[in-house]
Formats: structure tokens, sequence, C-alpha cells
């Protein structure tokens, strides 16, 4: 019964939150284009769907993606995993969190590599670089941005540092990176940024790092628990810009044979 | 259907294996609760797929030829507020927005930064989406304005990038982290799709531009700008 009254609480808010995307499209199509809806039929079957499928959605977030986010982050980051049963244990130390920056690299790493979107940004990159920018290439170095970028996040909620410092010091390489990198490759750098953060993998992060900061010692919720998004949004940037100044170089020292390397430095 | 079910079953496999692998080899103990976890994994793949599914079918085909019709139009006022509209109601169904921003605002009065009740837990959750919604639709109109006039992405961005860093000091502590992870959330979903097609269409019928080259940025604007609002949003609410 519970389940019934959840799903009905959450499709009346369900429904506000579409309602302004689809006023908004029939405002323009009707007043601005005036133009009839195309399709009427197909349009309002797939709002139906939109919105029961949000709804759906959102309970199972609640149910399964932030409760496990937060349960291995309470699990791995558990003194008796750690230390073993018996022991003192008041201050963190960094050392001592090995597994949580291994899992989060792994959950990076492997919803990056499936990521949809990201798999059309490869898909573009190569068709931009003219076939020189590999696509499985390009994934997988993305990929690993995302792995490195979450566990320093980790590393960052663990030690309790301020995020800005870190987010600060990716900026300076981002923008070192742009003045060097192929022209075309920029813009798709910046947004590849955006899009590897996948609707799946937002709550697990968002709750991994919730999860850690409530159990690591020292830590405050409110101050460390976010955060991780912000890595697995900035590392992708400087992947991109690497694997493209990287394919640009490599083209460069390839083509004129040995007596021209010098230069090519 | 079947193939959006599958596509949505894809999203989620590499996560369960990794909880999978770490749960069996690594914490060896089981998951709490784990009927409620797969019920709600089921709910997950059921809801995503129902939700992608109906996008395709209802809200992109007639958001991508209204994006291209208002660019054909040539009204630049039509236009603007087009992108506007785009990216602040886009945001606002973005699912996993509205699910941080809750656990934003649970956390929040948790740390007694706000009331507790559940009426103030949801005006601090809506005030933090509609922050970040009305930053993604500045930010898409930025962008195609950017598109427009052909000025190099890179200096709007670096200069972006100042702003972050400017605004920083002056902000709250406790809405740091959620404000710098705002950027990456909103851009998922429902906002990627149709505001990749508005630059491209755009690009496409502007004389003079590359959509491969000139087509993209607009997500990079949608992923910077919310981090400077809701740093905004905070020092308005914790004050």
């Amino acid at each position: 019964m519970q389940v019934l009254i959840d799903f009905f609480e959450v499709l009346l808010t369900t429904l506000g939150d579409v309602a302004p995307i689809v006023c908004m499209i029939v405002f323009f199509q009707i007043v601005v284009l005036k133009r009839s809806i195309p399709r009427l039929k197909s349009v309002l079957i797939g709002v139906v769907h939109v919105i029961i499928g949000l709804t759906l959605f959102l309970i199972g977030l609640e149910k399964a993606l932030f409760p496990v986010g937060e349960a291995m982050a309470r699990q791995l980051s558990d003194p008796h995993f750690i230390v073993g049963i018996g022991v003192e244990y008041l201050t963190a130390d960094w050392r001592e969190y090995g597994w949580v920056y291994v899992f989060g690299a792994a959950i990076g790493f492997a919803t990056t590599i499936a990521e949809p979107s990201l798999m059309a940004v490869a898909y573009k990159a190569n068709e931009v670089s003219a076939g020189t920018i590999d696509k499985l290439g390009l994934r997988i170095v993305v990929a690993i941005g995302v792995a490195v970028g979450i566990a320093l996040g980790c590393f960052r909620i663990v030690t309790g540092t301020p995020l800005y410092l870190y987010i600060l010091a990716g900026y300076i390489v981002v923008v070192i990176q742009t003045f060097y990198a192929p022209k075309k490759i920029i813009a798709l750098a910046y947004d590849s940024g955006g899009v590897t953060t996948s609707t799946v993998t937002v709550p697990i992060v968002a709750a991994l790092g919730l999860g850690l900061a409530k159990t690591v010692p020292g830590r405050d919720p409110a101050l460390d628990g976010f955060g991780l998004i912000a890595f697995a949004s900035l590392f992708p940037i400087i992947a991109v810009l690497a694997y493209g100044q990287f394919t640009v170089w490599y083209a460069k020292n390839r083509q004129p044979r040995k007596e021209e390397k010098e230069d090519g430095l | 259907m079947v193939v959006r079910l599958r596509d949505s079953a894809v999203d989620l496999l590499p996560i369960v294996l990794v909880i999978a692998f770490f749960q069996a080899f690594v914490i060896k103990q089981p998951l709490p609760a784990i009927a409620d976890i797969l019920f709600g994994c089921l709910l997950v793949v059921s809801g995503l797929s129902l939700f992608i599914q109906g996008l395709e079918t209802g809200l992109f085909p007639i958001g991508e030829t209204l994006a291209e019709a208002l660019a054909r139009k040539g009204s630049i006022f039509w236009l603007l507020i087009f992108s506007f509209g785009l990216g602040f109601t886009t945001t606002i169904a973005e699912p996993s927005l509205i699910a941080v921003a809750d656990k934003s605002a649970a956390i929040a009065a948790a740390s007694n930064l706000i009331d507790p009740a559940q009426e103030s837990l949801e005006s601090y959750s809506r005030g933090l989406r509609i922050s970040v919604a009305v930053s993604v639709g500045l930010a898409v109109v930025v962008g195609v304005f950017r598109i427009l006039k052909g000025i190099p992405i890179h200096y709007l961005i670096i200069g972006g990038y100042c702003c972050v860093m400017a605004i920083t000091p002056f902000a709250p502590k406790e809405i740091i982290g959620i404000a710098y992870d705002a950027g990456g959330v909103t851009t998922s979903t429902v906002t990627v799709p149709l505001v990749t097609a508005l630059g491209v269409g755009l690009a496409t019928i502007i004389r003079g531009r590359n959509p491969l080259v000139d087509g993209f940025g607009l997500i990079a604007f949608a992923s910077l700008f919310p981090m400077m609002f809701v740093m905004g949003y905070g020092m308005i609410i914790f004050n």
C-alpha cells in the first residue's frame, strides 16, 4: 500500500516538473510559429511515458541507488573493515582508505566506458579530427580521466581539504592545455565534461560522497559530502584535450621520420 | 521498447558489476535489504526506459524541429527567448538534479542549516533547482549568442572559470560542494540532446559556420553557469 501512496505523491510532483517543458513547446509552436502540433497523438503518448517513467525512476532511486551508494561507502570506510575489531579509531588517516579510492575509480571507469553520450562525443571527435582521434581510444582516456577524478575526489573527502583548491588547479591545467590543443577539439572537449555524468551515475556517486563524509571521523556531510561530480566533470575535459594534443604531436613526429624529430619538439 | 529496456539495463550493468565484485571479494558482507534494492533497480531500469522512450517519441522530435524552425525564422528576439526557455524547462525536468537537490536539502537540514520541516526542505530544494534552471537558461542564451557572433569559446570559458574562482571566497562553505557539483548534474538526459540539437541546428544554418566546430560548446556553458548561480543562492539563503 505504501508503494502506491509513494507512487501518487511522486507522480504529482513529477507532473509539475514536466509541465514547463510541455508548455514552452506548445507556446512556441502555436503562438510564435503559428503552426499546429505535428503527430499530436504520439507527442501525447510520449509525454505520458515521460511522466510515468520519471516517477518510477525517482522512486527506484530512493530505494536502490542512494542506499547502495551509501552502504558501499559505509562498509568500505567502516573502522572494523579497515583496522579490525576492537581498535580505537578516532582520527582519519588517508592511507587507510585504499579500497575507497579503488572503488571510486572502478565505478568511474565502468560507468564512463559504457556511457552512451560519451560514445556520441567520441564519434563526433573522430569526425572533427578527420579520423586521427580513435573512438575507443578516446573513450578509454576519458574513462581513465573520470576514474582518476573520482578517486582524487574521495581522497579529498577523506582528508577534508578544500574543494576549490583542486578545482582551481584543474582549471589552470585546462587553460594551459587550451592554448596548445588543436582548435577544432576545444568546444567538444569542454562539452565532454558535462555529458559524461549520466542520470544513473550521478545519484550513486553523490551517495558515495555523502556516505563517506558521514562515516569518516571528523568529516561533515554538509561541508565535505558533495564535490565528487565536480571532479567527474572536470577530468574528462583534461583527458580529451590531452588526447587531442597527443594525436597532433604523434602525427607530427611520425611523418617526418627520424631526421626532423628534434624540430618537432 | 525492448531496445530501451536493454539500453537502460546496460547503463546500470557496470555499476551492478563493480558493486557485486566489491561485495563478493573485498567487503565479504551481504548488502543490507537486498530485496528492496533489487526492486528499486527494477524501477530504475523500467522508469528510465519509459522516460527515454517518451522523450524520443514525444518531446525530442518536436523540440528539434522547433529549434530549427526558430533558427530559420531569423528573429533573434524569439530565438533568444526560446534558448532561455529550453535551458530552463529541460533543467526543471532533469531527473538527476531532482534527486541531488532533495538529497542536498536533507543534508542541510541534518546539519541545522535550514529548518527540518518538510515544507522548508521542499522550498530549499525547489530554490536550488530554480537557480540552476535560470543559470542554464542564461547559459544557453550566451552560448547561442556566441554561435551567432562566432566568438571563440575559450575566452568565454576562461572568463567563466575566473568568475567561479572570484565568487568562491564569498560563498558560504556549505554551498560550495553542491554548487561545484551542480554543473555536472544538470547536463544530463533531457538537457543534452535538446540543447545540442539547438547548437548544431544553428551552426548548420548560419553561413560560414561549421556545425562540428561551432555547434558545440552550449553544454560547456550549461555546466559552468550553475556553479556561480548556486553559490549566489547560498549567499542569499544561508545569511
